[in-house]
């Protein structure tokens, strides 16, 4: 299945307005709040073979909040063959884009690829949680690779590749997870960090929140389910950016 | 290209003070993630396919020199988010550069880079091409760490060498994979994470006491 959803927030008259919200099955979008929108897909997925891409901009000023309704489910599909979420999104200076999806399942089985790359224009900020289960209850997970690349202001901030399953090497061990079936991060980009970097912090006994190099800290958390992980970088998630 | 110096730029006795560097292994160790041969295995397996990747494209990269150190610097540091990391990379590169400085006609530098980018411009400097400087960076990935192991845990040194004997061809592996990328953009060039070595190296860094400095 060949899939491409399209938002498009624009600030007008101190409010957000959605001048593009184009779904495709099985990306359906769902105005919900104000500055909200879900993603209500219908049908569990992704699946081997798919190719779905979602993509989104945020111009000057404008907000917009970006959740998934449920947990996604990357499982094998019956023609073999990987699935690949690509997420394209730019946020204009002054623009503010949440990203918050729930997280992604990796199934037994499974060859998932989730490939995001955002680009923040200077003065844009930017919540962007990733979070990943490792196989559903008792199972081992397929392969899924979360690879990620946000820049800012033309340089990059940061690039991350978190992958599980069979094909990487050592993962379930004690450098990658430790055995944790859950793992998770949320990057926080604020302008007005570049004057005033937030201080590092320890979480937890997996968990740091970590100052970048430029205007951004990411919250970094593994834990043995995914309540553990949402509940360390909860603990980082800004109520204003 | 010399054999030599590729022995002299890998031997653990180089004097760059990575002995002073556990590679991780010191938090993992202290967490009790790491408390066997077994368990030591694992983490330098997952140590070797994330941080061992991304060092061994880095120092490719910077060998291969077709794109400029600071760049390099600039693709480690969006790719280490924890700032101990940081930190301990770029302490590690200042003294590789500067014993590499007395060794080999190294070329002026940003006197702090990553340590990945330090041994890549060193690796050329010594005369090895960018597939030796990977290996090179893929394997001290791995040997800092095991011979830590000993110190730490007082492992058998005989077995935790018969350890790194049978990750021969996966260092291999992944130097060749690391080296295949050298010349790509930045951007492009691997980015494996190790969510638990960067919680561990900012729980490391806060302890007064510790023996190793990462």
């Amino acid at each position: 299945m060949r899939a491409t959803a399209r938002i498009v927030a624009v600030a007008g008259g101190g409010r957000t307005r959605l001048a593009t919200m184009r779904s495709e099955p099985p990306l359906v979008l769902r105005r919900t709040g104000p500055e909200t929108v879900h993603l209500v897909g219908g049908a569990a997925g992704p699946l081997g073979g798919d190719r779905l891409r979602v993509e989104v901009e945020v111009g000057p000023g404008a907000r917009l909040c970006l959740r998934t309704v449920a947990a996604s489910l990357a499982l094998p599909g019956a023609s073999g063959g990987a699935s690949l979420l690509e997420v394209y999104a730019t946020v204009a200076g002054g623009g503010r884009l949440r990203w918050l999806p729930e997280p992604l399942i990796a199934a037994r089985g499974c060859d998932h690829v989730a490939h995001s790359t955002v680009e923040l224009a200077a003065g844009a900020a930017l919540v962007w949680r990733e979070e990943l289960v490792c196989g559903r209850h008792g199972e081992q997970p397929g392969d899924a690779r979360l690879d990620t690349t946000v820049r800012y202001a033309g340089g990059t901030l940061m690039r991350q590749e978190v992958a599980v399953g069979p094909r990487a090497a050592g993962w379930d061990g004690p450098a990658v997870l430790g055995g944790g079936r859950a793992t998770g991060s949320l990057l926080v980009v604020d302008p007005a960090w570049a004057d005033k970097p937030p201080e590092p912090a320890v979480l937890g006994p997996a968990a740091a929140f970590m100052p970048l190099v430029g205007p951004a800290a990411l919250a970094t958390a593994t834990g043995a389910d995914l309540r553990e992980v949402r509940a360390a970088l909860d603990a980082c998630l800004p109520d204003d950016v | 290209m010399s054999l030599t110096s590729l022995l002299l730029l890998a031997d653990g006795r180089f004097p760059s003070g990575g002995h002073a560097h556990s590679g991780g292994l010191e938090a993992a160790v202290t967490a009790r993630r790491v408390t066997d041969i077994e368990s030591l295995r694992a983490f330098l397996s997952g140590r070797l396919a994330t941080t061992g990747l991304v060092s061994a494209a880095f120092a490719a990269a910077a060998c291969h020199s077709t794109v400029d150190a600071g760049a390099l610097d600039a693709g480690l540091d969006a790719r280490t988010p924890s700032p101990a990391l940081r930190r301990a990379s770029r302490a590690q590169g200042r003294a590789l550069l500067r014993a590499g400085r007395q060794m080999w006609p190294v070329p002026a530098l940003n006197p702090s880079p990553h340590q990945p980018v330090a041994l890549g411009v060193v690796a050329a400097a010594a005369g090895l091409d960018h597939t030796q400087a990977a290996l090179a960076a893929a394997y001290g990935t791995i040997t800092g760490p095991a011979s830590a192991a000993v110190r730490l845990l007082g492992l058998d040194p005989y077995r935790v060498h018969a350890l790194l004997a049978g990750m021969a061809t996966g260092c291999e592996t992944v130097a060749a994979e690391a080296a295949a990328h050298a010349g790509s953009p930045v951007d492009d060039l691997p980015a494996a994470s190790a969510p638990l070595l960067d919680a561990g190296a900012e729980i490391h860094a806060r302890w007064e006491v510790r023996l190793f400095a990462s």
